[in-house]
């Protein structure tokens, strides 16, 4: 595998995964540049985790190239290791330890002497705020502690590239929302890079300078949450109806209409000036003698982009 | 965090431990797990007891008067040992690992490949060493003597527990190959040819046709022998060395198992 070393926290070119016949990740050009989050969206089974695990060194690609932290992948997967923290899907720990146990096992790992451990917990143990905790086996803890435990084992090294992924799948709003902050702090306070799937589209819109939108093993685009929702018009019109392809038809040829998409009894009207749209569309609906449950203007969301680019809606 | 601390902050990097610092660290984890679960290590102790007394309650008088043995109870310490080390590992531990994810969190830190069952097995020689020697000590106290002293009983001890540590290799091959619980759990049938298809309960020479071919080729049998005489009779070096040679055998076998289905496991194309 060959090609030349480019710059940014990591680089994808042309990355694919095969599995036999079945094509998990097929073709990936992506660059995260130094000190960005960057959101990798997608259903389940789009190839986030295939993804995340070529760029962490556990699987190796089928074709193409990557760099982490200026190391290749696979050519250099020593280097990669020493520069990344990874927080895998399922907070991956051992039920036996406990947190403390944890964490030192993990700084023996990456080289640490037992006094840069001991500080480097003493920096983490408040941010992840286990309390007493800390030193009770991991058998007891919550959903939310074991992520949390999780996200400090990625990080006892120092990490200058943190993968998580889907940190908060599975977690309630509070503890996501607390997932959320620490993540911010690493970013913005520490300056990480930091990479992250989710199949949230709120967390990406909340957390993500770029997102990418993975489908079918294709990244299907890529760009600021803001400007991708730029990409579909500025506002969105949803009407719910019993029959979204006959009132699509019905809508199509309304004047300051850009884009019209069918989804599960909506559709979803894409417009550069909404206030001014949604009477007509009222109109032509009404003539039709379409019968409309609710009409609503509103901002487009991740999750119109989404749509958008793919014809599906993420289903959770 | 404050200009100081996140300069202090800033000098700790990640490094490589090195191969030794892996084992230990590895093997430190797995000792510290072994008295947290018990449920692993008591049927484990409980197996050879029972058959220890079992097998000299019912044996003793037919072996001591027809089998020729002159001593069965020091004749079947052995097989006690071999019954208690035989099969324990911390396989099970390892297909957890796998199952939970931790095993690929391992593996994204920059430890060095052979130090994840290295360091298990350091642990499995702590264990099988401890096992041995509760069994030993039973034996002592049913008036077990040993001809070669308290340097023998430190010899049989060790070559009990190299018995056990030569056999996980076997658990482990199947651990990384399958990730699966239930193919680890059905491991402990490989102890049954290699613990019965032997002179267990009499002499080698006492055994019929078949089966004393069996038993020539097993090499628990080599091992039988060679504890034997490090209670029975005294340092008898062709005995103890066939033992240690069949354990170095199984050894070879089983750890290359292992360590190829490691290779396998830990390649990026798994």
């Amino acid at each position: 595998m060959t090609g030349a070393k480019e710059a940014g926290a990591i680089v994808a070119r042309g990355l694919q995964r095969r599995f036999g016949d079945n094509v998990a990740v097929a073709g990936v050009d992506l660059t995260v540049t130094d000190g960005e989050i960057y959101g990798f969206l997608g259903p389940n089974g789009a190839g986030k985790s295939t993804c995340i695990r070529m760029l962490t060194t556990l699987l190796r690609p089928s074709g193409g190239d990557a760099w982490v932290a200026g190391r290749h992948v696979v050519e250099e997967a020593g280097n990669v290791r020493l520069e990344i923290g990874v927080a895998l899907q399922e907070a991956a720990l051992d039920p036996q330890q406990t947190g403390r146990e944890l964490l030192t096992l993990q700084g023996r790992l990456y080289g640490l002497t037992a006094r840069e451990i001991e500080s480097r917990i003493g920096q983490i143990v408040g941010f992840i705020d286990l309390g007493d905790a800390f030193d009770d086996r991991l058998n007891t803890y919550s959903g939310g502690m074991k992520r949390r435990l999780d996200l400090a084992a990625a990080l006892v090294h120092n990490p200058t590239v943190l993968f998580l992924d889907e940190p908060t799948t599975g977690l309630d709003p509070i503890s996501r929302n607390k997932v959320w902050e620490e993540i911010r702090y690493l970013n913005q306070g520490l300056g990480m890079t930091v990479f992250l799937t989710t199949q949230y589209l709120e967390e990406a819109d909340e957390l993500a300078d770029r997102v990418g939108i993975i489908n079918k093993g294709h990244l299907v685009a890529e760009g600021a949450p803001a400007e991708l929702k730029r990409q579909i018009g500025t506002d969105v019109i949803v009407a719910r109806v019993a029959n979204p392809a006959q009132a699509a038809a019905a809508v199509r040829s309304v004047q300051l209409v850009d884009v019209v998409e069918e989804a599960d009894g909506e559709i979803r009207i894409g417009t550069t000036d909404g206030a001014a749209l949604i009477s007509p569309v009222a109109v032509a609906l009404a003539e039709q003698g379409i019968d409309v449950t609710n009409l609503a203007l509103r901002t487009p969301t991740l999750d119109d982009v989404f749509v958008s680019f793919t014809g599906e809606r993420i289903v959770v | 965090m404050s200009a100081t601390s996140r300069a202090a902050t800033d000098l700790i990097r990640a490094r490589p431990r090195g191969f030794f610092g892996d084992v230990l660290t590895v093997a430190g984890r797995a000792v510290r797990s072994l008295p947290r679960e018990p449920e692993a290590i008591i049927p484990a102790l409980i197996v050879p007891v029972f058959f220890f007394f079992v097998n000299t309650g019912s044996l003793t008088n037919l072996a001591e008067s027809a089998g020729g043995v002159s001593d069965f109870k020091a004749f079947q310490l052995p097989v006690a040992i071999i019954f208690a080390v035989t099969g324990i590992s911390r396989a099970n531990a390892l297909v957890t690992d796998i199952k939970d994810g931790y095993f690929d969190r391992l593996l994204i830190t920059p430890i060095k490949r052979p130090a994840l069952l290295l360091g298990l097995m350091v642990a499995d020689f702590v264990l099988v060493l401890t096992l041995g020697a509760v069994v030993t000590i039973m034996g002592i106290l049913v008036g077990i003597r040993f001809a070669t002293g308290p340097v023998g009983i430190i010899a049989f001890l060790i070559i009990g527990a190299l018995w056990g540590l030569a056999f996980t290799g076997f658990p482990y091959a199947i651990a990384l190959k399958t990730g699966n619980p239930a193919a680890v759990q059905s491991s402990f049938l490989l102890f049954f040819p290699f613990a019965f298809l032997t002179s267990a309960f009499v002499p080698v020479e006492a055994l019929s046709g078949w089966m004393q071919t069996a038993a020539r080729f097993n090499p628990v049998t080599y091992l039988l022998e060679g504890l034997r005489a490090i209670i029975l009779e005294g340092w008898i070096w062709s005995s103890i060395g066939k033992a240690l040679l069949a354990i170095g055998l199984l050894g070879v076998v089983s750890f290359g198992l292992a360590f190829i289905t490691l290779k396998g496991r830990v390649s990026q194309d798994a």
